[in-house]
Protein backbone atom coordinates (compact mmCIF):
# COMPACT_ATOMS: atom_id res chain seq x y z
CA UNK A 1 0.00 0.00 0.00
CA UNK A 2 1.15 3.48 -0.76
CA UNK A 3 0.03 6.40 1.30
CA UNK A 4 0.61 9.80 -0.19
CA UNK A 5 1.15 12.58 2.34
CA UNK A 6 -1.38 15.36 2.51
CA UNK A 7 -0.49 18.10 0.10
CA UNK A 8 1.44 15.90 -2.29
CA UNK A 9 0.35 15.36 -5.87
CA UNK A 10 -1.21 18.77 -6.37
CA UNK A 11 -2.46 17.65 -9.79
CA UNK A 12 -5.11 15.43 -8.21
CA UNK A 13 -8.37 17.20 -8.98
CA UNK A 14 -9.90 16.40 -5.62
CA UNK A 15 -8.86 18.83 -2.97
CA UNK A 16 -7.74 17.78 0.46
CA UNK A 17 -7.97 21.15 2.05
CA UNK A 18 -9.83 24.17 0.91
CA UNK A 19 -6.83 26.34 1.64
CA UNK A 20 -4.91 24.39 -0.96
CA UNK A 21 -7.42 24.27 -3.71
CA UNK A 22 -10.29 26.37 -4.93
CA UNK A 23 -12.13 23.28 -6.18
CA UNK A 24 -12.82 21.80 -2.80
CA UNK A 25 -15.38 24.06 -1.34
CA UNK A 26 -17.05 27.30 -1.78
CA UNK A 27 -18.29 30.14 0.16
CA UNK A 28 -17.76 30.05 3.87
CA UNK A 29 -17.48 26.30 4.23
CA UNK A 30 -15.38 24.93 7.00
CA UNK A 31 -12.66 22.40 6.29
CA UNK A 32 -13.76 20.50 9.32
CA UNK A 33 -16.57 18.06 9.70
CA UNK A 34 -19.48 20.09 11.02
CA UNK A 35 -20.48 19.32 14.61
CA UNK A 36 -23.93 18.07 13.60
CA UNK A 37 -22.40 15.76 10.98
CA UNK A 38 -19.99 14.28 13.54
CA UNK A 39 -22.80 13.86 16.08
CA UNK A 40 -25.11 12.07 13.66
CA UNK A 41 -22.25 10.02 12.19
CA UNK A 42 -21.57 8.32 15.52
CA UNK A 43 -25.22 7.86 16.48
CA UNK A 44 -25.91 6.21 13.12
CA UNK A 45 -22.70 4.17 13.42
CA UNK A 46 -23.76 2.78 16.82
CA UNK A 47 -27.30 2.23 15.57
CA UNK A 48 -26.08 0.42 12.43
CA UNK A 49 -23.79 -1.92 14.37
CA UNK A 50 -26.68 -2.80 16.70
CA UNK A 51 -29.05 -3.27 13.76
CA UNK A 52 -26.59 -5.50 11.91
CA UNK A 53 -26.01 -7.64 15.00
CA UNK A 54 -29.67 -7.97 16.03
CA UNK A 55 -30.69 -8.40 12.39
CA UNK A 56 -28.34 -11.36 12.08
CA UNK A 57 -29.81 -12.89 15.25
CA UNK A 58 -33.33 -12.44 13.82
CA UNK A 59 -32.28 -14.00 10.49
CA UNK A 60 -30.80 -16.99 12.35
CA UNK A 61 -34.31 -17.83 13.55
CA UNK A 62 -35.58 -18.31 9.99
CA UNK A 63 -32.54 -18.36 7.67
CA UNK A 64 -34.60 -18.86 4.50
CA UNK A 65 -35.25 -16.07 1.98
CA UNK A 66 -38.15 -15.96 -0.47
CA UNK A 67 -39.71 -13.78 -3.14
CA UNK A 68 -43.31 -12.52 -3.13
CA UNK A 69 -45.77 -12.27 -0.27
CA UNK A 70 -45.53 -15.75 1.24
CA UNK A 71 -42.68 -17.95 2.39
CA UNK A 72 -42.39 -20.56 5.11
CA UNK A 73 -40.94 -23.99 5.88
CA UNK A 74 -43.64 -25.64 3.74
CA UNK A 75 -42.89 -23.54 0.62
CA UNK A 76 -39.74 -23.47 -1.54
CA UNK A 77 -37.02 -20.96 -0.61
CA UNK A 78 -35.00 -18.70 -2.87
CA UNK A 79 -31.97 -19.04 -0.61
CA UNK A 80 -31.19 -21.07 2.51
CA UNK A 81 -28.40 -19.74 4.70
CA UNK A 82 -26.57 -22.26 6.90
CA UNK A 83 -26.23 -19.76 9.76
CA UNK A 84 -28.13 -21.67 12.45
CA UNK A 85 -29.44 -25.16 13.02
CA UNK A 86 -32.86 -23.88 11.90
CA UNK A 87 -31.88 -24.07 8.23
CA UNK A 88 -32.33 -27.83 8.49
CA UNK A 89 -36.08 -27.19 9.15
CA UNK A 90 -36.31 -29.36 12.28
CA UNK A 91 -39.05 -31.95 12.67
CA UNK A 92 -42.58 -31.66 11.26
CA UNK A 93 -45.76 -33.73 11.37
CA UNK A 94 -46.97 -35.32 8.14
CA UNK A 95 -48.38 -32.53 5.91
CA UNK A 96 -52.16 -32.59 5.45
CA UNK A 97 -53.85 -30.74 2.57
CA UNK A 98 -56.38 -27.94 3.23
CA UNK A 99 -58.46 -28.77 0.13
CA UNK A 100 -59.37 -31.92 -1.79
CA UNK A 101 -57.99 -30.56 -5.06
CA UNK A 102 -54.60 -31.84 -6.26
CA UNK A 103 -51.70 -29.55 -5.41
CA UNK A 104 -53.61 -28.11 -2.45
CA UNK A 105 -51.64 -26.02 0.04
CA UNK A 106 -50.84 -28.04 3.14
CA UNK A 107 -50.49 -27.65 6.87
CA UNK A 108 -47.90 -29.36 9.06
CA UNK A 109 -46.99 -28.90 12.69
CA UNK A 110 -43.48 -28.24 13.98
CA UNK A 111 -42.60 -30.89 16.55
CA UNK A 112 -39.06 -29.85 17.50
CA UNK A 113 -37.53 -26.82 19.20
CA UNK A 114 -35.77 -24.20 17.11
CA UNK A 115 -33.17 -21.52 17.78
CA UNK A 116 -35.17 -18.38 18.56
CA UNK A 117 -33.73 -15.31 20.31
CA UNK A 118 -36.19 -12.89 18.72
CA UNK A 119 -37.71 -11.81 22.05
CA UNK A 120 -34.81 -9.44 22.73
CA UNK A 121 -33.51 -9.55 19.16
CA UNK A 122 -36.55 -7.88 17.62
CA UNK A 123 -37.02 -5.33 20.42
CA UNK A 124 -33.32 -4.38 20.23
CA UNK A 125 -33.58 -4.11 16.42
CA UNK A 126 -36.51 -1.69 16.59
CA UNK A 127 -35.01 0.32 19.46
CA UNK A 128 -31.81 0.76 17.42
CA UNK A 129 -33.88 1.57 14.33
CA UNK A 130 -35.25 4.68 16.07
CA UNK A 131 -31.63 5.92 16.31
CA UNK A 132 -31.21 5.42 12.57
CA UNK A 133 -34.55 6.81 11.41
CA UNK A 134 -34.75 9.98 13.53
CA UNK A 135 -31.12 11.22 13.26
CA UNK A 136 -30.95 9.90 9.68
CA UNK A 137 -34.07 11.85 8.74
CA UNK A 138 -32.65 14.98 10.41
CA UNK A 139 -29.39 14.45 8.51
CA UNK A 140 -31.19 14.20 5.15
CA UNK A 141 -33.18 17.37 5.88
CA UNK A 142 -30.22 19.38 7.17
CA UNK A 143 -27.91 18.08 4.44
CA UNK A 144 -30.35 19.11 1.73
CA UNK A 145 -31.38 22.46 3.22
CA UNK A 146 -27.93 23.52 4.43
CA UNK A 147 -26.07 22.60 1.25
CA UNK A 148 -23.85 19.93 2.85
CA UNK A 149 -24.83 17.39 0.19
CA UNK A 150 -24.36 19.85 -2.69
CA UNK A 151 -20.99 21.07 -1.39
CA UNK A 152 -19.45 17.83 -0.20
CA UNK A 153 -21.29 14.67 -1.22
CA UNK A 154 -22.65 15.05 -4.74
CA UNK A 155 -19.85 15.01 -7.34
CA UNK A 156 -19.33 18.35 -9.07
CA UNK A 157 -19.83 18.55 -12.84
CA UNK A 158 -16.14 19.48 -13.19
CA UNK A 159 -15.11 16.35 -11.31
CA UNK A 160 -16.85 13.96 -13.64
CA UNK A 161 -14.22 13.91 -16.33
CA UNK A 162 -13.09 10.67 -17.95
CA UNK A 163 -9.51 11.49 -16.99
CA UNK A 164 -10.33 12.15 -13.36
CA UNK A 165 -12.41 9.01 -13.05
CA UNK A 166 -9.75 6.87 -14.68
CA UNK A 167 -7.15 8.19 -12.26
CA UNK A 168 -9.43 7.60 -9.26
CA UNK A 169 -10.08 4.03 -10.32
CA UNK A 170 -6.44 3.19 -11.08
CA UNK A 171 -5.38 4.74 -7.77
CA UNK A 172 -7.88 2.58 -5.92
CA UNK A 173 -6.89 -0.55 -7.83
CA UNK A 174 -3.23 0.11 -7.00
CA UNK A 175 -4.28 0.94 -3.45
CA UNK A 176 -2.78 4.37 -3.54
CA UNK A 177 -4.50 6.15 -0.68
CA UNK A 178 -4.29 9.86 -0.18
CA UNK A 179 -3.75 11.05 3.38
CA UNK A 180 -6.81 12.22 5.27
CA UNK A 181 -7.85 15.80 4.69
CA UNK A 182 -9.46 15.93 8.10
CA UNK A 183 -12.69 17.26 6.68
CA UNK A 184 -15.38 16.67 4.10
CA UNK A 185 -13.14 16.91 1.04
CA UNK A 186 -13.81 13.60 -0.63
CA UNK A 187 -12.51 11.77 -3.65
CA UNK A 188 -14.81 10.90 -6.51
CA UNK A 189 -15.27 7.21 -5.69
CA UNK A 190 -15.61 8.13 -2.03
CA UNK A 191 -18.45 10.49 -2.95
CA UNK A 192 -20.09 7.74 -5.00
CA UNK A 193 -19.85 5.33 -2.06
CA UNK A 194 -21.27 7.86 0.42
CA UNK A 195 -24.09 8.80 -1.97
CA UNK A 196 -25.05 5.14 -2.47
CA UNK A 197 -25.13 4.61 1.31
CA UNK A 198 -26.90 7.87 2.22
CA UNK A 199 -29.39 8.12 -0.64
CA UNK A 200 -29.95 4.47 -1.60
CA UNK A 201 -28.86 1.67 0.73
CA UNK A 202 -29.90 3.12 4.11
CA UNK A 203 -33.27 4.50 2.85
CA UNK A 204 -33.89 1.16 1.14
CA UNK A 205 -33.13 -0.73 4.36
CA UNK A 206 -35.54 1.52 6.29
CA UNK A 207 -38.32 1.30 3.68
CA UNK A 208 -38.08 -2.49 3.30
CA UNK A 209 -38.06 -2.71 7.11
CA UNK A 210 -41.26 -0.68 7.32
CA UNK A 211 -42.71 -2.82 4.50
CA UNK A 212 -42.51 -5.81 6.87
CA UNK A 213 -44.59 -4.14 9.58
CA UNK A 214 -48.18 -5.43 9.64
CA UNK A 215 -49.52 -2.20 11.19
CA UNK A 216 -47.63 0.17 8.89
CA UNK A 217 -48.49 -1.74 5.70
CA UNK A 218 -52.18 -1.79 6.73
CA UNK A 219 -52.03 2.02 6.80
CA UNK A 220 -49.67 2.39 3.79
CA UNK A 221 -50.26 -0.65 1.52
CA UNK A 222 -48.08 0.73 -1.31
CA UNK A 223 -45.02 0.20 0.91
CA UNK A 224 -45.37 -3.56 0.68
CA UNK A 225 -46.58 -3.41 -2.93
CA UNK A 226 -43.57 -1.45 -4.22
CA UNK A 227 -41.23 -4.26 -3.19
CA UNK A 228 -43.46 -7.08 -4.46
CA UNK A 229 -44.64 -8.39 -1.08
CA UNK A 230 -43.48 -9.05 2.46
CA UNK A 231 -40.92 -11.74 1.62
CA UNK A 232 -39.46 -9.74 -1.28
CA UNK A 233 -39.06 -6.78 1.09
CA UNK A 234 -37.36 -9.09 3.61
CA UNK A 235 -34.95 -10.39 0.94
CA UNK A 236 -34.14 -6.83 -0.26
CA UNK A 237 -33.71 -5.79 3.41
CA UNK A 238 -31.09 -8.55 3.72
CA UNK A 239 -29.36 -7.54 0.45
CA UNK A 240 -29.22 -3.88 1.53
CA UNK A 241 -27.75 -4.88 4.89
CA UNK A 242 -25.05 -7.00 3.19
CA UNK A 243 -24.17 -4.01 0.97
CA UNK A 244 -23.97 -1.76 4.05
CA UNK A 245 -21.77 -4.21 5.96
CA UNK A 246 -19.42 -4.38 2.94
CA UNK A 247 -19.37 -0.58 2.83
CA UNK A 248 -18.56 -0.46 6.55
CA UNK A 249 -15.64 -2.85 6.01
CA UNK A 250 -14.17 -0.79 3.13
CA UNK A 251 -14.87 2.45 5.05
CA UNK A 252 -12.91 1.28 8.09
CA UNK A 253 -10.05 -0.03 5.94
CA UNK A 254 -9.83 3.33 4.16
CA UNK A 255 -9.95 5.25 7.46
CA UNK A 256 -7.02 3.20 8.71
CA UNK A 257 -5.13 3.46 5.41
CA UNK A 258 -5.54 7.23 5.17
CA UNK A 259 -4.40 7.92 8.73
CA UNK A 260 -6.48 6.47 11.53
CA UNK A 261 -5.50 8.95 14.23
CA UNK A 262 -6.11 12.02 12.11
CA UNK A 263 -9.42 10.67 10.78
CA UNK A 264 -10.65 9.87 14.29
CA UNK A 265 -9.66 13.32 15.56
CA UNK A 266 -11.43 14.86 12.58
CA UNK A 267 -14.65 12.90 13.07
CA UNK A 268 -14.76 13.32 16.87
CA UNK A 269 -13.13 16.62 17.88
CA UNK A 270 -13.57 18.14 14.43
CA UNK A 271 -9.85 18.84 14.56
CA UNK A 272 -8.29 18.32 11.13
CA UNK A 273 -4.69 18.12 12.38
CA UNK B 1 -38.51 48.53 30.49
CA UNK B 2 -39.49 46.50 33.51
CA UNK B 3 -36.83 43.81 33.83
CA UNK B 4 -39.49 41.39 35.09
CA UNK B 5 -40.96 41.30 31.59
CA UNK B 6 -37.67 40.62 29.83
CA UNK B 7 -37.82 37.30 28.06
CA UNK B 8 -34.42 35.87 28.77
CA UNK B 9 -33.20 32.66 27.19
CA UNK B 10 -33.21 30.97 30.61
CA UNK B 11 -36.78 32.02 31.35
CA UNK B 12 -37.94 30.92 27.92
CA UNK B 13 -36.30 27.55 28.47
CA UNK B 14 -37.84 27.06 31.93
CA UNK B 15 -41.28 28.10 30.74
CA UNK B 16 -40.99 25.88 27.71
CA UNK B 17 -39.95 22.84 29.74
CA UNK B 18 -42.72 23.48 32.26
CA UNK B 19 -45.33 23.60 29.53
CA UNK B 20 -43.98 20.41 27.94
CA UNK B 21 -44.13 18.79 31.38
CA UNK B 22 -47.71 19.92 31.81
CA UNK B 23 -48.51 18.39 28.46
CA UNK B 24 -46.80 15.11 29.32
CA UNK B 25 -48.23 14.68 32.80
CA UNK B 26 -51.77 13.73 31.78
CA UNK B 27 -50.07 11.28 29.40
CA UNK B 28 -48.47 9.52 32.35
CA UNK B 29 -51.84 8.60 33.80
CA UNK B 30 -52.80 6.85 30.56
CA UNK B 31 -52.41 3.10 30.83
CA UNK B 32 -49.29 1.96 28.96
CA UNK B 33 -47.51 -1.39 29.12
CA UNK B 34 -45.03 -1.46 32.02
CA UNK B 35 -41.34 -1.31 31.13
CA UNK B 36 -39.92 -2.51 34.46
CA UNK B 37 -37.01 -0.15 33.69
CA UNK B 38 -36.04 -2.35 30.75
CA UNK B 39 -34.61 -0.36 27.84
CA UNK B 40 -36.03 -2.78 25.26
CA UNK B 41 -39.54 -2.45 26.69
CA UNK B 42 -39.14 1.36 26.55
CA UNK B 43 -38.35 1.00 22.84
CA UNK B 44 -41.45 -1.19 22.38
CA UNK B 45 -43.57 1.46 24.11
CA UNK B 46 -42.09 4.20 21.93
CA UNK B 47 -43.03 2.22 18.82
CA UNK B 48 -46.52 1.53 20.20
CA UNK B 49 -47.10 5.20 21.06
CA UNK B 50 -45.76 6.30 17.64
CA UNK B 51 -48.01 3.84 15.80
CA UNK B 52 -51.05 4.94 17.77
CA UNK B 53 -50.22 8.62 17.26
CA UNK B 54 -49.24 8.49 13.58
CA UNK B 55 -51.18 5.64 11.93
CA UNK B 56 -54.91 5.74 11.19
CA UNK B 57 -56.66 3.56 13.76
CA UNK B 58 -59.05 1.62 11.57
CA UNK B 59 -57.10 0.97 8.34
CA UNK B 60 -57.60 -2.59 7.13
CA UNK B 61 -54.85 -5.13 6.61
CA UNK B 62 -54.60 -6.30 3.00
CA UNK B 63 -57.01 -9.06 2.01
CA UNK B 64 -56.11 -11.58 -0.70
CA UNK B 65 -57.86 -13.74 -3.30
CA UNK B 66 -58.79 -17.41 -2.67
CA UNK B 67 -56.01 -18.45 -5.05
CA UNK B 68 -53.45 -16.80 -2.77
CA UNK B 69 -54.12 -19.21 0.12
CA UNK B 70 -50.79 -20.91 0.90
CA UNK B 71 -49.30 -23.74 2.89
CA UNK B 72 -49.40 -22.85 6.57
CA UNK B 73 -47.09 -24.19 9.29
CA UNK B 74 -48.53 -24.75 12.76
CA UNK B 75 -46.04 -23.81 15.47
CA UNK B 76 -46.02 -23.54 19.24
CA UNK B 77 -48.62 -25.76 20.91
CA UNK B 78 -50.06 -28.25 18.41
CA UNK B 79 -52.60 -29.85 20.76
CA UNK B 80 -53.14 -28.79 24.40
CA UNK B 81 -54.95 -32.13 25.00
CA UNK B 82 -51.83 -34.15 24.20
CA UNK B 83 -50.63 -35.56 27.56
CA UNK B 84 -46.99 -35.35 26.33
CA UNK B 85 -47.39 -31.58 26.13
CA UNK B 86 -45.80 -29.72 29.07
CA UNK B 87 -48.88 -27.47 29.23
CA UNK B 88 -51.29 -30.40 28.75
CA UNK B 89 -54.87 -29.60 29.67
CA UNK B 90 -57.10 -32.47 30.79
CA UNK B 91 -60.11 -30.22 30.34
CA UNK B 92 -59.17 -29.49 26.72
CA UNK B 93 -58.75 -33.21 26.03
CA UNK B 94 -62.29 -33.90 27.29
CA UNK B 95 -63.74 -31.02 25.21
CA UNK B 96 -61.89 -32.27 22.13
CA UNK B 97 -63.32 -35.80 22.56
CA UNK B 98 -66.86 -34.42 22.30
CA UNK B 99 -66.01 -32.15 19.32
CA UNK B 100 -65.99 -29.06 21.54
CA UNK B 101 -69.75 -29.29 22.22
CA UNK B 102 -69.07 -28.42 25.84
CA UNK B 103 -66.58 -25.64 25.06
CA UNK B 104 -67.51 -22.19 26.36
CA UNK B 105 -65.78 -18.83 25.92
CA UNK B 106 -66.03 -16.99 29.23
CA UNK B 107 -66.53 -13.24 28.76
CA UNK B 108 -66.11 -11.19 31.93
CA UNK B 109 -64.65 -8.04 33.44
CA UNK B 110 -66.04 -4.62 32.54
CA UNK B 111 -69.17 -5.92 30.80
CA UNK B 112 -72.76 -5.51 31.93
CA UNK B 113 -73.69 -9.05 30.83
CA UNK B 114 -70.83 -11.43 31.73
CA UNK B 115 -71.37 -14.88 30.35
CA UNK B 116 -70.13 -17.97 28.57
CA UNK B 117 -70.56 -18.41 24.83
CA UNK B 118 -70.76 -21.82 23.17
CA UNK B 119 -69.49 -22.37 19.63
CA UNK B 120 -73.12 -22.29 18.46
CA UNK B 121 -73.66 -18.96 20.27
CA UNK B 122 -70.69 -17.43 18.46
CA UNK B 123 -71.84 -18.83 15.10
CA UNK B 124 -75.25 -17.21 15.61
CA UNK B 125 -73.62 -13.76 15.73
CA UNK B 126 -72.86 -12.06 12.37
CA UNK B 127 -69.76 -13.60 10.83
CA UNK B 128 -66.90 -12.31 8.72
CA UNK B 129 -64.50 -14.12 6.37
CA UNK B 130 -61.15 -12.64 5.41
CA UNK B 131 -58.13 -13.92 3.50
CA UNK B 132 -55.16 -12.39 5.26
CA UNK B 133 -51.43 -12.83 5.73
CA UNK B 134 -50.14 -14.33 8.96
CA UNK B 135 -46.77 -12.75 9.77
CA UNK B 136 -44.73 -14.79 12.22
CA UNK B 137 -42.08 -13.08 14.38
CA UNK B 138 -39.68 -15.79 13.17
CA UNK B 139 -39.75 -14.28 9.66
CA UNK B 140 -42.12 -16.55 7.73
CA UNK B 141 -45.52 -15.68 6.30
CA UNK B 142 -48.58 -17.65 5.18
CA UNK B 143 -52.00 -16.74 3.76
CA UNK B 144 -55.27 -18.33 4.91
CA UNK B 145 -58.97 -17.61 4.94
CA UNK B 146 -60.36 -17.07 8.40
CA UNK B 147 -64.04 -17.15 9.35
CA UNK B 148 -65.37 -15.99 12.66
CA UNK B 149 -67.27 -13.39 14.58
CA UNK B 150 -65.75 -9.92 14.88
CA UNK B 151 -64.66 -9.46 18.49
CA UNK B 152 -66.52 -6.13 18.52
CA UNK B 153 -69.83 -8.05 18.08
CA UNK B 154 -69.11 -10.19 21.13
CA UNK B 155 -68.11 -7.13 23.17
CA UNK B 156 -71.36 -5.45 22.06
CA UNK B 157 -73.40 -8.50 22.99
CA UNK B 158 -71.74 -8.58 26.41
CA UNK B 159 -72.33 -4.87 26.94
CA UNK B 160 -68.81 -3.52 27.25
CA UNK B 161 -68.62 -0.68 29.78
CA UNK B 162 -67.44 2.81 28.66
CA UNK B 163 -64.35 2.66 30.91
CA UNK B 164 -62.93 -0.35 28.98
CA UNK B 165 -59.39 0.10 27.61
CA UNK B 166 -57.96 -3.39 27.05
CA UNK B 167 -59.19 -6.91 26.37
CA UNK B 168 -57.20 -9.74 27.96
CA UNK B 169 -57.19 -13.28 26.55
CA UNK B 170 -56.42 -16.62 28.19
CA UNK B 171 -55.76 -19.92 26.41
CA UNK B 172 -55.90 -23.65 27.17
CA UNK B 173 -52.14 -23.88 26.64
CA UNK B 174 -51.61 -21.39 29.49
CA UNK B 175 -50.89 -18.14 27.68
CA UNK B 176 -52.21 -14.74 28.70
CA UNK B 177 -52.16 -11.74 26.39
CA UNK B 178 -54.08 -8.55 25.74
CA UNK B 179 -54.82 -6.00 23.03
CA UNK B 180 -55.92 -2.39 23.30
CA UNK B 181 -59.42 -1.29 22.37
CA UNK B 182 -58.29 0.04 18.99
CA UNK B 183 -57.30 -3.47 17.94
CA UNK B 184 -60.16 -5.12 19.84
CA UNK B 185 -62.78 -3.09 17.95
CA UNK B 186 -60.97 -3.30 14.60
CA UNK B 187 -63.28 -4.81 11.93
CA UNK B 188 -60.74 -7.55 11.08
CA UNK B 189 -60.18 -8.66 14.67
CA UNK B 190 -62.04 -11.98 14.81
CA UNK B 191 -62.78 -14.82 17.13
CA UNK B 192 -62.14 -17.29 14.30
CA UNK B 193 -63.74 -20.74 14.24
CA UNK B 194 -63.09 -21.51 10.56
CA UNK B 195 -59.92 -21.79 8.48
CA UNK B 196 -59.91 -22.20 4.69
CA UNK B 197 -63.61 -23.09 4.65
CA UNK B 198 -63.48 -25.81 7.32
CA UNK B 199 -63.62 -25.96 11.09
CA UNK B 200 -60.45 -24.54 12.65
CA UNK B 201 -58.00 -27.50 12.92
CA UNK B 202 -56.59 -28.36 16.35
CA UNK B 203 -52.95 -27.45 15.44
CA UNK B 204 -54.20 -23.98 14.43
CA UNK B 205 -56.10 -23.33 17.66
CA UNK B 206 -59.44 -25.18 17.68
CA UNK B 207 -62.17 -24.52 18.45
CA UNK B 208 -61.67 -20.73 18.46
CA UNK B 209 -58.58 -18.56 18.04
CA UNK B 210 -58.06 -14.84 17.88
CA UNK B 211 -57.08 -13.04 14.65
CA UNK B 212 -55.34 -9.66 15.14
CA UNK B 213 -54.36 -8.83 11.58
CA UNK B 214 -52.26 -5.71 12.19
CA UNK B 215 -49.89 -7.40 14.60
CA UNK B 216 -47.52 -10.36 14.41
CA UNK B 217 -48.78 -13.92 14.51
CA UNK B 218 -48.23 -14.54 18.20
CA UNK B 219 -50.87 -11.96 19.15
CA UNK B 220 -53.48 -14.15 17.40
CA UNK B 221 -53.86 -16.47 20.39
CA UNK B 222 -54.90 -20.08 19.78
CA UNK B 223 -57.15 -22.29 21.99
CA UNK B 224 -59.13 -19.44 23.58
CA UNK B 225 -60.90 -20.13 26.86
CA UNK B 226 -61.60 -16.75 28.47
CA UNK B 227 -61.54 -13.03 27.80
CA UNK B 228 -61.59 -10.23 30.33
CA UNK B 229 -62.39 -6.58 29.57
CA UNK B 230 -60.25 -4.23 31.70
CA UNK B 231 -59.71 -0.49 32.20
CA UNK B 232 -56.00 -0.87 33.01
CA UNK B 233 -53.09 -2.68 31.43
CA UNK B 234 -52.56 -6.23 32.67
CA UNK B 235 -49.24 -7.84 31.71
CA UNK B 236 -50.57 -11.39 32.04
CA UNK B 237 -48.04 -12.19 34.77
CA UNK B 238 -45.82 -15.23 34.27
CA UNK B 239 -48.01 -16.31 31.32
CA UNK B 240 -47.79 -12.97 29.51
CA UNK B 241 -45.39 -11.71 26.82
CA UNK B 242 -43.54 -9.08 28.81
CA UNK B 243 -42.38 -11.27 31.70
CA UNK B 244 -41.26 -13.84 29.12
CA UNK B 245 -39.08 -11.27 27.36
CA UNK B 246 -41.35 -10.58 24.38
CA UNK B 247 -42.84 -7.33 23.13
CA UNK B 248 -46.50 -6.78 24.01
CA UNK B 249 -47.20 -4.60 20.99
CA UNK B 250 -46.10 -6.26 17.74
CA UNK B 251 -47.44 -4.00 15.00
CA UNK B 252 -43.88 -3.91 13.69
Amino acid sequence: MTRLPAGSQPDIPVARDMRESPISAGEGTSVRHALWVRFIHWIVAASFLTLAFSGFVILMCHPRLYWGEVGNDLTPALLELPISRNHRHGAWTTPSPFFDSPGSPVSAGRTGDIFNQNGWGRSLHFLAAWFLVVPGGAYLLAGTAGGHFRRHLVPRAGELTAQGMRREITDHLRFVVRAASGGPQYGLLQKFAYCVVVFAALPLAVLTGLAMSPAITAALPFLSGMFGGFQSARTIHFAASILLVLFLFVHVVMVIASGFRRQMRAMTLGDPR
Amino acid sequence: MNPNFLITRRNALITGLASVGGWLLPGCSQPMPPTYGNLLRMGDNLTYAAHRALLPGQSLAREYRPGDVSSFPATGTLNPGDPDNPNASEEYRRLQQESFAGWRLVVEGLVSRPGAYSLADLKRLPSRSQITRHTCEEGWTAIAEWTGVPLSRVLDAAGMRPSARFVSFYSYDDWADSIDLLDALHPQTLLAYGMNGRDLPVPHGAPVRLRVERQLGYKSMKYLRRLVVRDTFDDGGAQGNIRNGWAWYTGI
